[in-house]
């Protein structure tokens, strides 16, 4: 215990800078196991777009996990309708689409993201109304209520659009790739990259230079006394699902456009990443996502190249390891 | 003297267990009411459903006339009632500025009422911008009073204040709470230390199995070492 008139300063707060240098090692680790530096860097870019795009959907995910202690198994839900409202934006706007001119491309492609995040957002709004609201705090009654939720999305995507799978072609100017020496990366894959970057930016800065950031990082500590503070901390539990919710939906977009198809169970494919994500990342932790989300894209592509086999396990060995290292996640930020 | 704070029949129960069993106590206004009594007696239930963060099953809650048992929690604390847990529950991953930025709500950290804090609790100056996780657990205590009282407050719960903390850290504590006591703020405070009971309090309330089996001045339980034993299992004296 120490002493009110002890002098001695406390230690400054340690940066916990161990989680970060994790992907850089992996990523040097790789140099001489893939050889050719080329097909690093091509590797080691894909990794990081797919990773952004991953990043994007489970960040709501982890708030709403850390925040509101709520099991949401129907976050994939959000992702394939943004994808799919997103094809109703570009299906008459498809001479647009294809002109050659990145303007007039993102004259149509960012409206139809703004308005997959919107219409996620506020069906967010009735999800966290009608089936979350009631089982608060009730953990078996909120993995059955979403995911029966989830099936009920995935089977009215499939009545409202039919079984086919949806081609959603990129945008002419961002097809083709930046060529740097004998290095390729997809031009797409450097505009999710920006954008993942942009996102994950705007995030830390909301949550660590604004009041509505304190309370949210304060309610995913301990959200019985920010209550107990005044705070209506459902609304704000209310404003996170919605966030959340808009951001699967423009992950879902961006994971259309990267596979260049929609289809009603897009999410299956995804949802468990984002779970491995938020668990290995620490629930509640957006910095523990964003490099846990690096971490499983990496895994996924240089296993893919190296060990093809052990792709389908590979997410789950990562897991399996970082909880023996780090049994709360990355960064743990809640104590559940 | 008129009660800023009645509890009137009330009941509460925390899953199938009945805790509380018909609480009547009265807190006076601009006074340390003290609740003691055995571990899992009720008190911090007792807290905790003022709070309202349990809900009371029956009975009636009053503050300053106002019905407050079915409100919520930030309804409750914005009518001006400040709670100190016994966990303290700072946030952690917040720095001590940060944590009394969410206590003043809606106002501006107040430069006046933050040097009368410094005055008591000069750590919190001195690790202003540090992470509340970092500091020892008696900052950690003095952070959560400070937050409690960094706006006034018609009625402060407080509850077992100086809980594993060391002689000097207690010593400051006792004085902070008397000064505020002195500007005239109303305290319903949980304390399993009877030095700093007899020191603060005013009036006494004593819990037994969910009920107040007890009820008069401080000072005359403090007094009276059979009342004391018979009520609390031990007397003050043995645990000064």
């Amino acid at each position: 215990m120490t002493d009110l008139a002890a002098t001695d300063p406390l230690p400054k707060p340690k940066r916990d800078i161990a989680p970060i240098l994790l992907p850089i090692a992996l990523a040097l680790l790789m140099i001489p196991l893939i050889g050719s530096t080329s097909s690093w860097l091509t590797l080691t870019a894909a990794s990081l777009a797919m990773g952004m795009m991953i990043f994007i959907m489970a960040s709501g995910l982890t708030l709403v996990f850390g925040l509101m202690d709520v099991l949401n198994f129907g976050h994939g839900a959000f992702i394939a309708v943004g994808a799919y409202v997103a094809t109703l934006v570009l299906a008459p706007f498809a001479a647009s689409i294809q002109a050659d001119s990145l303007w007039m491309n993102l004259a149509v492609l960012a409206p139809a993201a703004l308005l997959s995040m919107a219409v996620s957002g506020a069906l967010g709004l009735v999800v966290e109304r009608v089936l979350i609201l009631p089982v608060y705090g009730q953990h078996l009654k909120q993995i059955l209520m979403t995911t029966g939720g989830l099936i009920v999305a995935e089977q009215t995507l499939y009545a409202l659009w039919g079984p086919q799978i949806i081609p959603m072609p990129l945008p002419a100017s961002l097809r083709g790739s930046f060529i740097l020496g004998e290095v390729a990366i997809a031009k797409y894959r450097v505009l999710a990259m920006l954008i993942g970057l942009a996102i994950f930016i705007a995030i830390q800065l909301v949550l660590n230079r604004s009041k509505l950031g304190l309370l949210i990082r304060a309610g995913v500590e301990n959200r019985e006394m920010v209550e107990a503070l005044g705070y209506r901390i459902r609304r704000l539990f209310l404003g996170v699902f919605m966030t959340g919710s808009a951001l699967a939906g423009l992950g879902g977009v961006m994971w259309a456009l990267y596979r260049e198809q929609v289809h009603a169970s897009m999410s299956d494919e995804l949802t468990v990443l984002i779970f491995v994500v938020v668990i290995i990342g620490g629930l509640g932790s957006i910095g523990g996502c964003f490099i846990g989300a690096i971490l499983v894209a990496m895994v996924a592509n240089y296993g893919g190249f190296l060990v093809p086999k052990l792709a389908l396990v590979s997410n789950i060995l990562l897991m399996v390891a970082i909880l023996m290292w780090r049994p709360r996640g990355l960064y743990a930020v809640t104590s559940r | 003297m008129t009660d800023l704070l009645t509890l009137s029949g009330v009941h509460t129960h925390i899953g199938r267990y009945h805790i509380l069993q018909g609480i009547d106590l009265a807190v006076p206004q601009g006074q340390v009411t003290m609740l003691l009594g055995r571990n899992g007696a009720g008190k911090t239930t007792t807290l905790r459903t003022i709070m309202g963060l349990w809900q009371a099953s029956s009975g009636e809650i009053s503050l300053a006339g106002q019905r407050i048992e079915s409100r919520a929690t930030p309804d409750i604390a914005r009518l001006g009632v400040g709670y100190v847990p016994e966990s303290m529950a700072v946030f952690s991953d917040l720095t001590v500025k940060e944590n009394l930025i969410l206590a003043a709500r809606d106002a501006a950290l107040d430069d006046k009422q933050l040097e009368w804090i410094f005055g008591f609790f000069p750590a919190l100056r001195r690790f202003w911008l540090s992470r509340a996780g970092s500091l020892s657990g008696g900052q950690k205590q003095m952070l959560s009073i400070a937050r409690a009282i960094i706006e006034p407050r018609k009625l402060l719960l407080i509850d077992e204040p100086t809980k594993g903390l060391a002689p000097a850290i207690v010593m400051a504590l006792i004085e902070c709470l008397r000064e505020i006591k002195r500007k005239g703020a109303t305290i319903l405070l949980v304390e399993q230390n009877f030095f700093a009971a007899r020191e603060l309090g005013d009036n006494v309330l004593v819990m037994d199995n969910g009920t107040i089996v007890h009820r008069g001045e401080m000072a005359a339980l403090a007094a009276d070492v059979p009342l004391q034993e018979r009520l609390l299992g031990l007397s003050l004296e043995a645990h000064q």
